[in-house]
């Protein structure tokens, strides 16, 4: 009887692809509160008593919301080639940096012996290379995706855990060639420590940003974020998606059905670079410089906890995981740490525990909720409905279906 | 249509199959049968490129395949259903047959065989949006069936579609592999159920240790006293 019960129940709920519309609502609601938000802040904030916003200076600083922004872009990216296609990748970092870089070669006084100018609204009379910004964006994803397929094309013919390794080694390589990019036989590539900076603001519509337009950079850098999201759920719903959960399901299932294992794997760690591209040129203008201490193998490992913190292969999630993470390493955390040190009268340096207190979040999520906060449907499903596909696993439980009908 | 001819393969420097060669014509279900070990799923393996060949040839349709990756194997028309099925577990019983359909572009000849493996497989209709990861192992046997014939291939490579079900499935399965080979495709059946395999097959080899010890017409080799007593138990 109650596999009759049960038979019956899953027949007469067939779930249909609702996915579309439900993407359609956080479409929107992405939307609707990127524009709440700029509304917000450019117009209602500059309004409001002093006190208020001071508070919104302490807890929710704008450049903190285009900084989350850019992590946003960045983990989406990764959530491509960790989450689609299910290839572990702990030097994302790299592609952050060579990105990063691409914004202070083209869109700064770096290279002085030139004097390039092109649809950039600085000034002509600077020497250096100056570019469109949105043209180094290009450039920058181009310069990515080419590096990741040199270093994908090697590498990705290794399994999961020897492939991780590899990416965490080229996550450590590229950083230290900026640091140490001085003097490649007289050339100069990084500035070494020094960094590069300024960066040139972005031109818009013959208006020059400067670095207090943060409203300006806001709707760029959500607009990019757009990008990604609209690029990662068209992808997704696509042959070459469907490509890549077979991989990350079942590699050599995935080769039997005649998917071409090494183009498809090199495409999702492509696209995954171009996003960390375009999250590097964006960071640049950003802070307005490049500097090559600040790409730290933990930038990768913040990635990764966004993605699976948030909900691995769930664009949705993944969003709202960096989006969360970001604003507590960048703002929750000191403004709390502030808080309380006022209030008891203690000493204590929040920020510093920082990665104590992301490895108990962790510990948490992977005890209570594996498949992050908004996870995507079909690990949620294989995550708590193991019970029930055990035992109808059980060739006799097929048996006597049969025999019940 | 195909042939193979005296193919060795090692895992390293153990010699899994030592020279094998054989033949499937057009329109035939040929089963290679042998007991654990014997090298069945390696020929297989060897011939859908999963494994590269220590020597020999394989040739399929005059073009020589061995040393092609296993999609371009798959391209050429070569659809495998694998030992131990391999579903994709976590998606729909509905995206997998879109996998194995995966190469083609023609839309209606992929709806047409659509019909066509729902039509062999009501179970599979019925469970159309299931992930196929709930199944039953016979129902997932039936999906990774299905789902090797959307590619619409010229020979369908079956690996052990009985291992782990009852005796009513295992009926069922082989009836359905006929009907599949009444329909026009060819089939290379690789079985441990010798019995249920030559009932069904037109010829046969029987694989021991790497080597092919026996070959011949399947009925011949159901009343063959040698197999009687080496695979049927009696």
């Amino acid at each position: 009887m109650t596999i009759i019960s049960r038979l019956s129940r899953k027949q007469s709920t067939p779930k249909k692809r609702k996915a579309p519309a439900s993407q359609r609502t956080w479409s929107i609601g992405f939307l609707t509160m990127a524009v709440v938000i700029y509304i917000f802040y450019t117009y209602i904030v500059p309004h409001t008593p002093d006190g208020f916003q001071s508070q919104i200076q302490t807890w929710f600083p704008p450049s903190a919301l285009n900084e989350a922004l850019v992590w946003v872009i960045a983990a989406l990216g990764l959530n491509i080639v960790v989450g689609y296609a299910g290839l572990l990748d702990l030097g994302f970092v790299a592609f952050w940096a060579i990105g990063g870089y691409t914004a202070g070669w083209f869109m700064s006084g770096f290279f002085n012996q030139w004097n390039i100018h092109f649809g950039s609204e600085s000034a002509k009379v600077i020497p250096g290379i100056h570019l469109s910004f949105w043209i180094v964006l290009l450039l920058g994803a181009l310069i990515c995706a080419f590096f990741g397929i040199l270093i994908g094309a090697p590498t990705l013919r290794l399994k999961s855990d020897y492939l991780a390794i590899v990416t965490l080694g080229f996550g450590e390589i590229i950083p230290q060639i900026f640091v140490n990019g001085e003097n490649i036989r007289g050339f100069n590539l990084s500035n070494g420590t020094k960094g590069i900076s300024p960066v040139d603001s972005i031109g818009i519509f013959g208006k020059r940003l400067g670095p207090f337009d943060l409203n300006y950079k806001y709707m760029i850098f959500v607009f990019m974020a757009a990008f990604m999201v609209f690029i990662s759920l068209r992808l997704r719903s696509g042959r070459l998606g469907r490509a890549w959960l077979a991989i990350r399901e079942d590699e050599l299932a995935a080769s039997m059905m005649g998917i071409p294992l090494m183009k498809t794997k090199l495409s999702a760690y492509a696209v995954g670079a171009i996003s960390g591209g375009l999250a590097g040129v964006a960071y640049a203008t950003h802070v307005n410089g490049i500097f090559a201490e600040r790409f730290q193998f933990s930038i990768s490992i913040i990635l990764l906890a966004m993605v699976v913190l948030g909900g691995m292969g769930n664009v949705w999630g993944v969003m709202v995981g960096a989006l969360l993470i970001a604003w507590v390493n960048s703002t929750g955390l000191p403004a709390l740490g502030n808080e309380i040190n006022s209030t008891f009268h203690t000493n204590i340096n929040f920020p510093s525990y920082t990665f104590l207190i992301f490895g108990a979040l962790l510990i948490l999520m992977m005890l209570f909720r594996r498949e992050g906060i908004l996870p995507e449907s079909r690990l949620k499903m294989i995550l708590h409905e193991t019970d029930e596909s055990d035992d109808n696993e059980e060739p006799h439980d097929f048996i006597s279906e049969e025999e019940a009908l | 249509m195909l042939k193979v001819e005296n193919v060795q393969v090692s895992y390293g420097n153990i010699k899994a199959i030592k020279g094998i060669s054989l033949e499937v014509n057009k329109g035939e279900i040929v089963t290679l049968i042998g007991s654990n070990g014997a090298g069945k799923s390696t020929t297989l393996r060897a011939i859908s490129g999963l494994l590269k060949l220590k020597s020999g040839s394989i040739t399929f349709e005059g073009q020589r395949i061995d040393g092609k990756e296993g999609h371009e194997i798959v391209a050429k028309g070569i659809c495998q259903s694998p030992e131990g099925r391999r579903i994709f577990p976590r998606m729909s019983v509905s995206e997998n047959l879109d996998l194995g359909a995966f190469l083609r572009n023609d839309k209606d000849g992929i709806a047409a065989d659509r019909e066509r493996v729902l039509e062999l497989f009501p179970r599979l209709a019925e469970r159309i949006t299931q992930k196929a990861g709930t199944m039953s192992g016979g129902e997932q046997q039936m999906l990774a069936v299905g789902r090797a014939l959307m590619g619409n291939p010229t020979l369908l490579l079956l690996d052990e579609p009985s291992m782990g079900l009852a005796p009513v499935l295992v009926d069922m399965i082989f009836e359905t592999i006929t009907k599949i080979n009444e329909q026009g495709t060819t089939i290379l059946l690789v079985e441990q159920n010798a019995l249920a395999a030559l009932s069904v097959a037109n010829r046969a080899y029987v694989l021991e240790s790497g080597n092919i010890k026996l070959s011949g017409n399947a009925k011949d080799l159901l009343n063959d006293p040698a197999v009687t007593k080496a695979y049927l138990g009696g």
